[in-house]
């Protein structure tokens, strides 16, 4: 049995669908952030599988830049967590709605 | 043998999703994290993107995952969430059902995208396989990619400015919420007409 792109794709669509719900149902700001890293990863395999079936090494470029800014992202996102959280310990993103925006 | 490796990586990386999603210690949750993520760089492998995988570990499962795990117990939120309660009324619901929608379209539209690619190939066409994976990345990202590489390095510098700047410690006074600020300037502003 050949392992086919149809196949990453199906994994990548069910990933990306799993990060979504989680990021819709869970509260702590912090597994919400891992359900965001979920989604990006199901995006990557996406690129990856799609650059390979066109023969293209574009798909793993941009894989690359996503993972950088992913690591950038984690570290602003954490940092903005870790002030809240040192404010009002316990918080979840309920909570936030004192924010007003 | 691919097929084999294909739906083991598969199992590993969707039954880490599902943990994330379901568990109750945000401990726990990052460390499924890290059973995806390794799910993710095997199926790397397979596509012979071999330097993404090495990246992947590297960087998602041994520097962005470790980041997580540090905050948490830093801030001591290892709390067990309690998932019994539904703070919005139907919001479980609504998350099954958006979902589901959300699984029908990709499923859609990348199904019926795999068999029409179209367009000519990029000047970095040539994919090359596992061994000369990393020589051709290497070379189309300082060649073709290197004002946006240098881009990222600017994006590095502005995030671990931005990470310590927003993570310092205030000395003096907490202030006050930004609810409660405006109301007061209000109510002051009243008290002036």
């Amino acid at each position: 049995m050949e392992v086919t792109t149809t196949w990453y794709l199906v994994l990548g669509a069910v990933l990306f669908t799993l990060g979504t719900v989680g990021v819709l149902t869970r509260r702590n700001p912090l597994v919400m952030f891992m359900c965001v890293e979920l989604m990006l990863n199901a995006v990557t395999l996406t690129l990856v599988a799609f650059g390979a079936a066109l023969g293209d090494l574009g798909g793993q470029v941009s894989v690359f830049f996503v993972l950088v800014v992913a690591a950038a992202e984690v570290v602003v996102g954490l940092a903005i967590i870790v002030a809240i959280t040192r404010r009002r310990p316990g918080t979840t993103v309920d909570d936030l709605s004192v924010l007003g925006g | 043998m691919d097929a084999a490796v294909f739906l083991i990586s598969a199992v590993v990386v969707l039954s880490g999703a599902v943990g994330v999603l379901l568990a109750r210690n945000p401990i726990h949750a990052a460390l499924f994290l890290v059973e995806t993520l390794f799910g993710i760089a095997v199926l790397f492998i397979l596509l012979d993107a071999t330097f993404l995988a090495a990246v992947q570990v590297v960087v998602y499962a041994g520097a962005i995952v470790i980041l997580f795990l540090f905050v948490i117990m830093l801030l001591g939120v290892d709390r067990a969430d309690d998932l019994g309660i539904e703070p919005i009324a139907g919001q479980r619901p609504m998350a099954a059902v958006i979902g589901a929608s959300l699984l029908g379209l990709t499923l859609t539209t990348l199904l019926i995208s795999v068999n029409g690619p179209t367009g000519d190939a990029g000047p970095t066409a040539v994919l090359g396989n596992a061994e000369t994976n990393t020589r051709l990345l290497g070379e189309a990202l300082f060649t073709d990619h290197v004002f946006a590489v240098e881009l990222t390095a600017l994006l590095l510098t502005v995030a671990i400015v931005g990470a310590v700047v927003l993570a310092r410690r205030i000395s003096g006074p907490l202030q006050p919420l930004p609810g409660v600020a405006i109301a007061v300037a209000n109510d002051q502003e009243t008290e002036e007409d």
